[in-house]
């Protein structure tokens, strides 16, 4: 086990490594100045001047990646350009709403995909297998920018049962979660039906049917508690889609998170406010993946011992 | 689920996505008569917030969709089956460093970086295709990576090889050939995915500009008036969700079908 969790442990800082080393280039792939962009053409030389000092922008670029690591290594990601606050203020103030989103559609997915899939898997080739898997289909086809405004438009324009955007009081967190738990229950409701297809077919499920034990517990307790191990790396995987998805679902509806602060930065050009979320999300996301395979590593030995496969 | 569906509903795509070429189409005249009309005679879609045609920027909406599509799929599958293929077959530090390039990338979930990179190279639809081939071409990379690894130890490989073939005349003749049925099934996926991120790049302004025209575009411009007029969101929602479907349908086709034969090809 200790082993595995080194191995694991030096990819992940491997990767974090060169994920921040990009998030730093970020600013550098721009075409043309980024100091120019980020004024305008009316611009004054000593304004240009002034910002590039205040960016940082007139050192060499190692002496610079140094001066942001430091900083990193500090929790210090700059000072915002438009509010003139420390970036890390700014994501603490976001980051529980992102967060509150996060878990509760997690609940969400969990909730429509666990049942739909089973049912299908237990129920194989009938039409509740059928419309599983279409609502699946669809699940994966419509994009939370339309599924977004087709909820407005029905619950809250036609029906009036919750806000339309922003965040008051404890309603307003159900569309943006029924959206983008609509597209990740779509796909783990699809595996959660094949793992459970195949567990099905165990030799076990046959013992324990034979022994007569009631069918729900068969399902429940021989069945799914082994159909779950694929499935949790599959949702560790979709944590990752659901904070991306984050950033256009929050846009949707105005959520005032980390997603909507990244459009909003990219917006009014705060470039250390850009860098700074898309590396928080993503580093988040190594985070989550690295927990997922130690947790999968934990519940199963064939993985800490098969030389880390 | 029957093949006419989706293949008809991609040969419409297609086919509008081309007739703009050739149609007299004026997706940006104003009709100041008409702003925010419903569907009726004259123009079967309605009219939006400034009083233009939907239908007829329904069409440049699935011109601008087929062509960054067509750009971004064509380019992240050849670059990333460049790089996957030769660096599985030449090993080494290069394939190392490879992987830990792949990995890299795949740690940015979803089309965050690509929101990222459209957002700083500045709106257009030309930085969308960069963006979104920037993050394209790591799953073919990663695919043609792992197909060459299981297939350059096969026989045929080892006797063009000993009979002398050069390397590049293997990665081409013997192992591409091979490796073509997963790429196909990868890139038919990648349309769909191609079809959403781009519409969804629009709808987050990063996109087109006015006055062109994309689906995304103009979810994102209907939304201001979804309780007077719906059928400014509901039009090119519909017609990205009918492309997407089609594309997801035909893939799952494709695979079922790709998959037994090579099913069939590895018993015999």
């Amino acid at each position: 086990m200790f082993s595995y969790l080194a191995q694991r442990l030096a990819g992940a800082v491997l990767v974090v490594f060169g994920v921040i080393s990009i998030v730093f280039l970020l600013i550098h792939l721009i075409p043309g100045d980024p100091v120019e962009i980020m004024l305008g053409e009316a611009a004054s030389s000593t304004d240009r001047e002034a910002l590039r000092v205040a960016l940082g922008l007139d050192q060499p670029v190692m002496l610079q990646f140094t001066h942001y690591l430091h900083g990193l290594l500090q929790f210090d990601l700059g000072t915002s350009l438009q509010s003139r606050r420390p970036v890390t203020d700014l994501l603490q103030e976001r980051l529980p709403a992102t967060l509150l989103l996060a878990s509760v559609t997690l609940a969400v997915t969990l909730t429509l995909a666990l049942p739909l899939g089973m049912l299908a898997a237990v129920r194989r080739g009938s039409a509740w297998d059928g419309g599983a898997m279409a609502f699946s289909m669809l699940g994966v086809s419509i994009p939370n920018f339309w599924l977004g405004p087709l909820l407005i438009l029905v619950f809250s324009l036609w029906l009036g049962w919750f806000p339309v955007s922003g965040r008051e009081g404890a309603g307003s967190v159900v569309l943006p979660a029924v959206t983008l738990g609509t597209g990740l229950a779509a796909v783990l409701s699809r595996m959660v039906r094949s793992s459970m297809l195949e567990v099905l077919g165990e030799d076990y499920i046959r013992t324990a049917r034979a022994k007569g034990l009631p069918p729900q517990r068969v399902i429940l307790h021989h069945g799914l508690r082994n159909a779950l191990l694929p499935v949790i790396t599959l949702l560790g995987l979709q944590l990752g889609a659901l904070l991306a998805g984050a950033v256009i679902t929050e846009t949707v509806f105005s959520w005032p998170g980390i997603g909507l602060l990244t459009i909003e930065a990219i917006q009014s050009r705060d470039y250390p406010v850009v860098q700074a979320c898309v590396l928080l999300i993503s580093v988040g996301y190594v985070l989550v993946n690295l927990l997922t395979d130690i947790a999968y590593a934990w519940a199963d030995p064939r993985i800490r011992l098969g030389g880390g496969g | 689920m029957r093949l006419w569906f989706p293949s008809g509903v991609l040969a419409i795509w297609g086919l509008l996505a081309v007739s703009v070429w050739v149609l007299p189409l004026t997706p940006n005249l104003i009709h100041l008569a008409h702003i925010l009309a419903p569907p009726g005679p004259g123009a079967w879609l309605g009219y939006d917030d400034l009083g233009r045609d939907i239908g007829e920027r329904l069409l440049v909406g699935a011109h601008t969709s087929f062509l960054v599509a067509a750009c971004v799929v064509s380019l992240s599958a050849l670059l990333g089956t460049v790089v996957g293929t030769v660096s599985a077959y030449r090993g080494g530090w290069w394939d190392r460093v490879i992987v830990q390039v792949i990995d890299i990338f795949l740690a940015f979930p979803g089309i965050l970086l690509a929101i990222a990179l459209a957002g700083l190279l500045g709106p257009g639809i030309d930085n969308v295709v960069i963006a979104l081939a920037v993050v394209g071409w790591v799953g073919y990379a990663r695919l043609s990576r792992a197909q060459v690894l299981s297939l350059k130890h096969r026989e045929h490989v080892m006797a063009a090889e000993s009979l002398g073939s050069g390397r590049v005349r293997i990665m081409i003749r013997h192992l591409l050939p091979l490796m073509a049925a997963p790429l196909i099934i990868e890139a038919t996926f990648g349309v769909a995915a191609v079809v959403i991120a781009e519409a969804g790049l629009s709808f987050l302004g990063l996109g087109v500009q006015p006055p062109g025209a994309s689906w995304g575009a103009m979810i994102r411009d209907g939304t201001r008036y979804m309780l007077v007029a719906p059928h400014l969101v509901l039009a090119p929602g519909a017609a990205i969700c009918a492309v997407v479907l089609s594309v997801n349908l035909l893939g799952d086709r494709l695979r079922d079908r790709l998959d037994k034969r090579l099913i069939i090809a590895a018993r015999q």
